[in-house]
Parts: structure tokens; sequence; C-alpha cells
């Protein structure tokens, strides 16, 4: 979306007319934020956290910034407000917003430009909205300029709900936030932002914690309220994805400096920085291609028939219908609230409350893990959502590794063979063993999840959104590990709600809306020809992108595990 | 939310009846009966007779705490042993005094101390957090009759001589100062830190955090964004020191020699007084009751997902 800049941009003031852009004359493609040799440092120990970071953008347009966490793109992002954390500084550098410069300024100069000049929107808007006040207060406030009376603030706080598509009533001003959906609370704080029309907006991740439908919505929202205003945005992601879709320019941030910054269609097909396309190839695409697929068995692995589930009187799952086979991988794909988690618990024996049949290898297993066999136990292993808490802090990984073993198997004659064979299979080294949780990146900490959960030598493994915590780049290493554990036998039972990642590692999936299952088959033929009107959206809604740099991968019949760049 | 109230009312009701359970039962205990205490070891078995008739103390046990509780609930306290007089009359000014002297040291206390703690949390790790953090930890850790003596050591005749150090019937106003002043010490401490700890930690949310990149002023993210959540956890314990201060008295007031309840309690436990000490016992547990009720309510109505929910 790089050439047409300026015919585009004229053509959307021009759709919304003046009084839609907030009674402002727009002048898009004037550069208004520019930030040269920024520079913040932790305290007391003086590590640059971003070292030297220069950015410009111009009006109308939206930057991506992209890198891994721990890059300092969220302290980057911070820093163009002039806000730091808890024992961080900016040292060096300029923010120009327009002609002021934001690091320059005193406190209470940055207090009157902000939200004005720029404005934040929060990564997640859940904690980031005050669950102690109503949203008319919180809008209201947003806009903090004394020359409005409050008639006149309250008109300009419903103008801006209603460009975001909210209900503008007093009813809906008198809400809390938890009143509200994700994608509301997430357009509330778009809102917050746009009210004070400020000439730059920084976006943290916006859309992390919602459905990729709602995602599609938010981002589209921000895009045309960002031409509309003639506002520059900075949308700061991991996800390479999201941003191609979004942003008019990229900027890759790499331990704490800009490797590479560009339009976007050129640092999309030209990349110049090896870890900008590494970054790139470890996106999963959406495959549309056909599986190989598995040969149907007489006697599944696990067969899930007529499961209905719930928690109290809430029905969650409906006559669901799953069966998984020896060594092959069958996706779970649904929404937050699609129940995926609730049937995977299910299967896993944590969730009692359901009436079906559950049968592994052709023994019934009891709908308690209490009232199943140690040995049936054992051949059902379960990896966590989130690796950050499914590890105990205090622990050992060899102690964490050898804890379900000596439970489920019994105990070892060599701990440590156990324990390196385990890590092995999770590609981590035989040292890994002696470390505690806290000094392992996400990325290793789920490794260890999985080596945990591998040790006692299961058949079938339950993954639920193992990696929607992890980096995309570690999502892809983990995807790579996961296809080399099928390889060697195991079936994975891999609940997501990525449809990108389904295409690339399962040979099934099981499309769940609502608590029921609305599509079930092999991977190729949902994906290419998608029979549920539900599954067409979710695949319409999905950010995608096509790589054509040189040495980039073939977008079809690709397989993720191939495409990882080690190092 | 109303009917969490009602449900939180009915549960003190409830707990209230168990104290006068083991009232009753602590008075059934004791060596001898009312009969008696009343009468002294002189007394003939004609009179000692007469007196258990007209006490009914014949009924069974059963039948006398209902006609106990009946009284109770008709708010005839029965008459005191030692003074003869009616327990609900002798207490009306002993209870008001009380009142008085816990609800002036709350008012001095609490907004203090969530002060205290607030300002402690906005400094955090600096001169004057640290100095707060040292002073509560000392003065919670001094028994608060200690406190007491050390004030009078200090202002009192003794001291700089500012404040009368014993209550006295005649006395002017300044005379309620150290006796408050006590209550407070003794009651602050917890307050500050937990306040202190509750506001670190609403200070530190994402959301305080929109608050300041919206551009508001400390005051207004203080007040506005980061206090009407840090509420709930606080009054729980403001309403547990308050209790507190409901017992608390009791050593106070005899150290100030200060006519209230407690200066009765002790009183009445010396003379054997058995209807007078169910009184001052029950009023105790009711107020311990009453107080945490209303921090329940508040630390409810604080919470705008109940205060909304169930309307």
């Amino acid at each position: 979306m790089s050439g047409n800049e300026n015919t585009e941009n004229v053509e959307s003031t021009e759709h919304t007319g003046v009084e839609g852009a907030g009674g402002r004359s727009v002048r898009n493609g004037e550069t208004v934020l520019v930030v040269d040799g920024l520079t913040v440092i932790g305290r007391p120990s003086d590590v640059e956290i971003i070292s030297g970071v220069s950015i410009t953008v111009k009006r109308g347009e939206i930057l991506g910034l992209v890198g891994e966490s721990g890059s300092g793109k969220t302290t980057l992002g911070l820093s163009l407000l002039a806000h730091c954390k808890r024992a961080t500084e900016i040292v060096g550098g300029q923010v120009l917003v327009g002609d002021q410069d934001l690091a320059g300024l005193s406190e209470r100069g940055v207090r009157q430009l902000r939200g004005r000049a720029v404005a934040y929107i929060p990564q997640s808007p859940a904690s980031a909205l005050n669950p102690a006040l109503r949203l008319g207060v919180q809008l209201r406030e947003a806009l903090h300029d004394d020359s409005l009376s409050n008639g006149e603030v309250v008109e300009r706080v419903r103008e801006v709900l209603r460009e975001v598509a909210l209900p503008d009533d007093d009813a809906f001003l008198r809400r809390y936030p938890h009143q509200l959906s994700g994608g509301q609370q997430q357009r509330v704080a778009i809102a917050m932002a746009f009210v004070g029309r400020p000439d730059v907006i920084v976006l943290d991740e916006p859309t992390t914690g919602l459905d990729v439908t709602t995602q599609a919505h938010v981002l589209e929202t921000i895009r045309s309220m960002t031409r509309d205003y003639g506002t520059a945005g900075v949308y700061i992601s991991h996800d390479m994805a999201v941003v191609a879709d979004l942003a008019d320019d990229i900027a890759v941030m790499y331990r704490g400096e800009v490797v590479e910054r560009g339009r976007a269609a050129e640092v999309l097909s030209a990349p110049q920085h090896s870890y900008t396309r590494q970054l790139l190839m470890a996106v999963p695409l959406l495959k549309t291609s056909g599986h190989e697929e598995a040969e149907p068995e007489e006697e599944p692995l696990l067969r899930v028939s007529g499961l209905t589930a719930g928690y109290g009187r809430t029905q969650v799952l409906e006559g669901i219908d799953v069966s998984v086979s020896r060594g092959e991988c069958v996706a779970l794909l649904g929404e937050s609230g699609s129940g995926k988690t609730t049937l995977s618990r299910s299967v896993a024996g944590l969730h009692h409350q359901f009436t079906g049949e559950i049968l592994f290898d052709g023994v019934p297993l009891a709908a308690s893990s209490y009232r199943r066999t140690a040995e049936q136990r054992r051949r059902v292993q379960y990896v966590f959502q989130n690796p950050y808490e499914a590890l105990n802090p205090r622990k050992r990984v060899r102690d964490q590794i050898l804890g379900p073993y000596r439970h489920l198997v019994g105990r070892p004659a060599d701990p440590d063979g156990v324990v390196a064979e385990a890590l092995e299979r999770a590609a981590l080294s035989a040292s890994y063993a002696d470390r505690f949780p806290e000094q392992l990146s996400g990325g290793e900490r789920q490794r260890v999840c999985i080596a945990r959960a591998v040790a006692t030598g299961p058949d079938l493994l339950v993954c639920d959104e193992i990696t929607s915590a992890l980096d995309v780049s570690v999502q892809a290493e983990i995807v790579k590990l996961l296809r080399g554990l099928q390889d060697q036998g195991m079936a994975l039972l891999f609940v997501t709600h990525n449809i990108a990642l389904v295409s690339n590692i399962a040979e099934r999936v099981a499309v769940l809306n609502r608590g029921e299952i609305v599509e079930y088959g092999p991977v190729g033929q949902v994906m290419s020809s998608p029979q549920h009107e539900y599954t067409r959206a979710l695949i319409a809604d999905t950010p995608d992108f096509e790589l054509s740099f040189p040495g980039a991968p073939e977008r079809l019949g690709m397989d993720s595990g191939d495409r990882v760049v080690e190092g | 939310m109303t009917r969490l109230i009602v449900v939180r009312l009915f549960f003190g009701a409830l707990t209230l009846w168990a104290v006068s359970l083991v009232v009753f039962a602590a008075t059934q205990a004791l060596p001898g009966d009312a009969a008696q205490l009343i009468l002294g070891r002189d007394a003939t078995p004609e009179r000692l007779e007469a007196l258990r008739n007209q006490l009914n103390l014949h009924e069974p046990v059963a039948v006398q705490y209902m006609q106990w509780l009946q009284g109770l609930v008709q708010g005839d306290l029965g008459t005191s042993f030692s003074n003869r007089m009616p327990v609900a009359e002798y207490l009306t000014d002993p209870v008001r005094s009380s009142l008085t002297l816990m609800g002036l040291s709350a008012l001095v206390a609490t907004p203090i101390a969530l002060f205290l703690g607030a300002f402690s949390a906005l400094r955090r790790d600096r001169a004057f957090d640290h100095t707060s953090s040292m002073g509560t930890l000392v003065v919670a850790s001094i028994p608060e009759f200690v406190v007491g003596i050390l004030l009078i050591l200090m202002l009192g005749p003794g001291g700089l001589g500012l404040f009368p150090s014993v209550y006295a019937r005649e006395g002017g106003p300044e005379q309620w100062i150290l006796p408050v002043l006590t209550l407070a010490l003794a009651v602050a401490p917890p307050i500050v830190r937990m306040m202190r700890a509750t506001m670190i930690e609403v200070l530190e949310s994402e959301y305080v955090q929109q608050a300041r990149l919206k551009g508001m002023g400390e005051r207004t993210v203080l007040w506005r964004h980061a206090a009407p959540n840090a509420i709930g956890p606080v009054a729980q314990v403001v309403a547990l020191q308050l209790a507190w201060l409901a017992g608390g008295v009791v050593a106070i007031e005899f150290l100030f020699n200060f006519p209230g309840v407690g200066k009765v309690l002790m009183d009445a436990i010396e003379n054997r007084d058995v209807p007078l000490i169910q009184a001052v016992v029950l009023l105790i547990a009711g107020i311990y009751i009453l107080v945490n009720l209303i921090a329940d309510v508040i630390g409810l109505a604080a919470n705008p997902k109940v205060r909304v929910a169930n309307r």
C-alpha cells in the first residue's frame, strides 16, 4: 500500500467530510513525529534498554514497530509519551511531535501534551480501563481541555464514540468497563485516545487478546481513524502478519536498536537484515493446499463421542465427536469462549462435568483423572497455555520433570538419564536440568513444559494454546518441535485460535463455534473449500501476506518447520 | 447488592446470637448461683430460696436462657447485682462516653492513617516512606497501655504538663486528648501499612499508567483513579482496627480512669455483677459485628461489579 498514498488519503478525507475528521483540516503526508537518537537506560545498572533509536512518521500513516518481547519496543512506545517505567530513564535523544520535544519538557509540559499531541492505546484494555470509574468519566477526562464547556466535552465524547461504532447514549456512558466485551473495551480505549485529536498515537499490541474477527474490525477502525484525523500511528507488535496488513512503514527492533526501517512493501519484499528475514519466515502462513492424509485407522487412539460438557448450569459443549489416530495431529480451532479448552480438559480428566464417552485405545476413560489408572494418565499428557504459570517457580527443571515420572512410571534407575532424554526430546540441552524457571525465557519454559509432558512417554499430547503466550519466532520453533514428536509416533490434540498455525501443523481440524463442531475434516479440504460460514469468516479475517523476497520459501505446500532459521 | 447486604445482616445477627449463647453458658459455669452471688456468703438458706424463686433459678437452663434472651430483645438487660439499678439505665452514660471516645479516636486515626499510607506509597523507597514505615512498626510493637503511659510521662503533668493525665468529671475538653491520642496511635499503624501496600499495588496497575499517559495530574491520578480501587481492601483493615477499639478501650479507660464501659466492665468483674458483665460483653461483640458489617458494605459498594450486577 505504498504507491498511491496521497490519492487514497484525499479520498478518505472526502468520504468522511470535515466533521468526521473532528473539524480539523487534515494534512496527511506531513511528517509529524521525529524521534532522533533516543536512548533509554535502566537504573541502577545503566544498561541501555533502547539505544540511539531514530524513526519518523507522517500524518495519516502507520509505522509498524516489530520485534520480539524484550526488544525494547514497548519501552520505545512509552518514551514517545515521555513516560518511563520504574527504574528507567531517558538519557539522550529527542522526541519531536510537531515542533515540541517531549524528551526535553518538564513534567507539567509533558502532561499538557499527553492526550492531545500524543495518545496511547494499551495492549490490554481490560486492565488499562479503570474498573471503578464509569466510561463517561474516563472518556471525558481524556480531553482535559479547559477551554471547552461541559456540554462541548460530552458532545465531543459522543462524536468519537460514534466514530468507533459504539453507542453514544447516556446509558452507555454510565457503564463500567466490566460491562463491555473485549472488543468494545478496545474500542473505548481507541475512542479515549482519539478524543483529544492527537497528532501521534502509540498502539501497543492493541489486538493481542482479541479474536481474529474482532481484531479485523479493530484494525479497520484504527486504519480509518488515523487517516481521517491525520494522525501518525506507531503500531507496536510482534506479529508480522498484522503489521504487514496495516502499516505504511515498518521498523524492526532487535535488542534495543532499530535494525531495519523502510516502506512496508519494500521491507516485506526485500528485507535487508537477517533478523527481519527470520521474523518474516517465522510467521505461519495460511496454507490452503492439501496435506498428506493419514490412513484412517480401524480403532483410533482417542475417540470422543457425544460429549456434552458445562460448568454448573451453563452448557459449554454440545454433542462433540472427535477422534485422533496414532501419530496424527488433530487441531481444535475456535475463538475464546468456543469451548475448546473445556474439551481438552475433559480429555485430560481435568474437567469432570460432562456426559458422553471418551474412548482411549478402545477403553473408556473415567471423567475424573482421579479415577483413571496411572497407566491411562501416563499415556495422556497435557501442556498448558501459559508457561509462566505452569512451572513451579521454586523447583529446578529436573525436579519438575521427575515429579510426574516418579508418580506415574516409578522410581527411575537413572534419574539424570530420564531428565536428559526428556530435555533432548524438547530440544534443550541437559545443562538446563539445574535451572529454575525464572532463569528461562518464555520459549525455554514452554520447552520444559513439553519435556515434562513427554518424560513419561505418553501416546497423546494435549496442547492447549501452547504458543499463544510466545513470540512468533519462538512459536515457529515450538511447532517444529511438535512435528518432530509427531514423527516419533506421538498423537497430538492441538488447541488453538490461530487458523494459520492449524494449516501448518495439523492433519485434521475440528472447528468449534459456541460449543459445537461446525466443521470437521482434513486440513487441506477445510482450508481450501470451507463449507461452514464461520470457517470462511475466520479465514477471511486472518491477516496474511505473501513472502516474495528472494530465498523465501514458496507459499503453497510449505512446511513451517522447514522455514525456521536457526540462530 | 441489597440481597448481599441482607445476607450479611443475617449472619451478623447469627453471630450475635452465638455470642449470647457463649456469654450465658459462661455465667452458668461460675461457682455458686446468682442468688448466692447477690446475697453473699452469709445469706440464710430461706432468703436464698426466696431469691431463687424470684429469679426463676429452678427452671431448666434452656428456659432461663429463653427468658434472658426474651428480655434482651425487649431491651431489658436485667438488674445489676451490685447497685440494684436496671443495667440498661446504669450503662447509658458510660456507653455514651465510650462511644464518643472511640468515635473521636477513629475520626482522628483513620483519615491521617489513610493519608500517611497513600503518601508513603507515592514516595515509595524515599526518606518519608522509610520514616513512616519505621515509625508505624515501632508504635505497633508497643502495647497500647505502654503508649498511654509514655504519653502521660511526656505530655502529662510530670512532663510538659500540657494535658491532664486523669479524667475528672469536672474537667474540660483537654482531658480527652491523651486517651484519644493513645487509642489513635494504637489503631493507626496497621491502617497505614495496609494503605501503603494497597496503594503501591494500585499505582503500579495499568489503569493508573493509562491515566498518567492520558495526561492526568498526579492529584487526579491519586484520588480519582487509584484511591477508589484501594478502598475495598483497606476498609477491611480499618474495620478490624475500629472493631478492636471496642475491646481496646477497656485498658485505656482503666489507665486514664475514664468513666466508660471499660471501667464498668472492670468494676463488674470485681463485684461479680453477672448481668452487667453479660450486657457489656454483648455490647462489645455487637459493636465488633456492626463495624465489620459496615466494612463489608463499603467493600461491596466500592466494587462496581457487585454494585451494578445485583440491581
